[in-house]
């Protein structure tokens, strides 16, 4: 559901399908590590969007000229099929490169080949308690990235 | 890296449970206020004459402004800290203590023949009322910004001018309760600028810290 939506608003920003992807990523991880800015007393989905804007605002800036696509572009872009899996979040693998040695075959191994904590603590000899600290700490340090990145 | 793939590792960290930002924020706050409440029991401490001073309408007025600021700040840095702020509505609450400056302003002056507003606005201790203002909100100021930047804030300056507003409101209440100038024209002229000025910085400091 979330998908569909941040798809649909995104979408009509003139943002190609890799762009959307990449502000998606990058809104989901601020969904998940800003989750204790959630009062649930309050109703969820205004919150949920303001992230999703606030990371979209944050990318166009980021990317200043590219934001304005020649309409050729954008017909080109929309001519084209649904994203590939290569294609898919272009700037996340940069991110990804960024992460320091163990923190990268961590997220690499999770992520990518979907082992759990304890499998990935058996693999590197940590305890699934270490595992899950580096992760969050990888977690963030993605955020940050993301964030930093001039594109 | 596919979204999928990000969900993988999303899903393999959410067993850990955040702190809330209520928490955050009474932990800045109490740690914050514990420094600036030791700070000034060690350099100022409250004036001899306090139990007196506390039967007169300008100190209690004096005190229930300062801790009206504070009080209102308190809640605007925990909606600020937000990424749904209403900041319209953080707007209004942070001219409450303002407004009620004005009204005891406007009492004085009615009460008071004029020849005596103008002492009682320069009052006697002017600078030290800025110098220690400003000084005692070093500490909750920096408590508080480093727990915002658990936040996701809407708009990161004026996050941080809540959280000024608020580390000022505590250092005013300190202060207030040593300060002998009891006049409402005195915390109009020298305690809304030394806590406009804490503001100030921390806007400028939350505009840099708290962007996220």
């Amino acid at each position: 559901m979330l998908r569909g939506v941040i798809n649909r608003g995104f979408a009509r920003y003139g943002l190609g399908s890799e762009e959307v992807e990449d502000v998606m990523q990058e809104t989901l991880l601020a969904l998940h590590l800003k989750r204790h800015t959630w009062d649930d007393r309050r109703p969820f989905f205004p919150w949920v969007q303001s992230i999703a804007q606030n990371k979209l605002v944050d990318n166009l800036r980021r990317r200043g000229h590219r934001a304005q696509i020649p309409l050729d572009d954008v017909s080109q872009t929309l001519a084209a099929d649904a994203p590939s899996a290569e294609m898919n979040g272009v700037d996340a693998e940069r991110m990804i490169a960024r992460l320091k040695g163990r923190q990268r075959d961590i997220v690499v191994a999770i992520s990518i080949e979907g082992a759990s904590a304890r499998e990935v603590g058996e693999r590197f000899g940590m305890t699934e308690g270490a595992v899950r600290v580096a992760l969050h700490r990888a977690l963030h340090s993605l955020a940050k990235a993301f964030r930093a990145d001039p594109a | 890296m596919k979204t999928e793939d990000l969900i993988n590792a999303i899903v393999q960290d959410s067993a850990s449970r955040p702190i809330s930002m209520a928490a955050r924020l009474s932990a800045a706050l109490l740690l914050g206020g514990i420094a600036a409440g030791t700070l000034f029991m060690s350099v100022l401490g409250v004036r001899p004459d306090i139990i007196q001073a506390l039967q007169t309408w300008r100190f209690d007025i004096k005190v229930a402004t300062t801790l009206v600021c504070f009080g209102v700040a308190l809640w605007a840095t925990y909606e600020l800290a937000r990424p749904d702020a209403d900041t319209r509505r953080a707007l209004l609450v942070l001219a409450l203590p303002l407004a009620l400056l004005g009204v005891t302003v406007a009492c004085e002056v009615i009460v008071s023949p004029p020849d005596v507003w103008m002492g009682r606005a320069i009052g006697t201790n002017s600078r030290l009322c800025l110098a220690s203002i400003t000084t005692l909100s070093i500490a909750p100021l920096g408590a508080l910004l480093f727990a915002m930047r658990a936040g996701a804030a809407r708009s990161p300056a004026f996050a941080g001018a809540a959280a000024g507003l608020l580390a000022g409101g505590l250092a005013a209440t300190l202060y207030a309760t040593h300060c002998v100038d009891d006049s409402p024209l005195f915390v109009a002229l020298w305690y809304i600028p030394a806590i406009a000025l804490v503001a100030l910085v921390a806007a400028a400091a939350g505009s840099r810290l708290l962007r996220w």
